[in-house]
């Protein structure tokens, strides 16, 4: 009946027939969620923490890391009580086990991007595409023998700690919280966060991968 | 009691980062390539649910359980650390093809390599304490 309606609400009954069908049919255990199922449990997380008086925000638990391990002696930013903090060092073990028990259980670890992408991706010889959850040309222990992947993983984890503290929030403190709360600082970080990615796989990449 | 229910939050956030593929490389190279609505998917529509649920707890004045305030803090103005330090992030997403909170999903999903990237992630917010105030914010 959705699917007869008025022409210009055809494509809009469509994907509500789909995320219906999807819904019934769909086998939450062992299919990849949607995204309508994980927006909407994104923001409960958002909320639940807020309902216990924290906020979300995944980047300040290295702040918290770094000030347990005794930088506080280097820089009065980590110079702050973090035993305070020590819920969120919590949240981020629980983080852990989730992806733990999701991938052992609840997964056959197999992502499905789309074909055109997996092309694009061969090109860059990285030929997991569409077989794996990580690519293992970059992510497996094997690949460790590589020094750039070495190289590629240690950088990559440097730009996110430092413009995470220096943007004050990554995409869960930014992304989420901050636009869900109508911050415009918010919305200049998510800006550049997606301006940062554009030129990273546009730019970068191709001279990084192409050998 | 506290702690349980945070690393019952973390479980939860843990398994929805890893079923919905958020914490997967390749969907975050897909969604910088546009090749996907899935990623755009999940922010937009956890977006529209957080800020209609913030605009109710405004308007209703609903508050956490310890009856305080709920943490809503207004962020600093400014431009310049949230343009050149978000620019930098987005890089960094994009290269390790991981954000902080899909990371620790990925060392509990043994992907083993992402401990450099989180220590590349320690070193990084170390070394900002460390040269913050010669930076323009």
């Amino acid at each position: 009946m959705l699917r007869t309606a008025n022409a210009s609400l055809t494509l809009f009954a469509d994907l509500q027939f789909e995320i219906i069908q999807n819904t019934i049919t769909m086998n939450l255990i062992n299919e990849p969620w949607p995204w309508y199922v994980a927006g909407p449990l994104i923001a409960l997380t958002m909320f639940i923490l807020l309902y216990v008086g924290k906020q979300f925000g995944m980047s300040s638990n290295l702040r918290t890391l770094c000030s347990a391990s005794g930088a506080g002696k280097a820089s009065d930013f980590f110079k702050f009580n973090w035993k305070e903090e020590r819920w969120n060092l919590i949240v981020m073990i629980g983080a852990v086990i989730g992806g733990f028990i999701a991938s052992q259980f609840m997964s056959n670890n197999t992502v499905e991007i789309s074909p055109s992408v997996v092309e694009t991706l061969n090109g860059y010889g990285i030929y997991s595409a569409g077989e794996a959850y990580m690519p293992i040309e970059i992510f497996s222990n094997e690949a460790l023998s590589n020094p750039l992947n070495w190289l590629l993983l240690i950088s990559g984890g440097f730009l996110v700690g430092f413009g995470a503290r220096y943007a004050g929030g990554c995409t869960s403190g930014h992304a989420i919280s901050g636009l869900s709360n109508l911050q415009l600082p918010s919305l200049i970080a998510v800006i550049g966060f997606f301006a940062g990615g554009l030129i990273m796989i546009h730019f970068i990449y191709p001279l990084i991968f192409i050998s | 009691m506290k702690t349980i229910v945070y690393l019952l939050i973390g479980t939860f956030f843990g398994i929805i980062m890893y079923k919905s593929e958020a914490a997967s490389w390749f969907r975050i190279y897909e969604m910088f390539e546009f090749g996907s609505f899935h990623m755009y998917g999940i922010i937009g529509s956890a977006l529209v649910l957080g800020v209609m649920g913030i605009q109710i707890i405004k308007r209703f004045n609903i508050k956490a359980i310890n009856g305080n305030e709920m943490n809503l803090k207004p962020k600093n103005k400014s431009i310049a650390r949230y343009a050149i330090g978000g620019t930098l992030f987005g890089l960094g997403w994009a290269l390790a093809g991981a954000c902080p909170g899909p990371m620790y999903v990925l060392a509990g999903a043994g992907y083993w390599s992402i401990l450099i990237v989180i220590a590349g992630a320690l070193l990084g917010t170390f070394i900002y304490g460390i040269i913050k105030h010669n930076l323009p914010h």
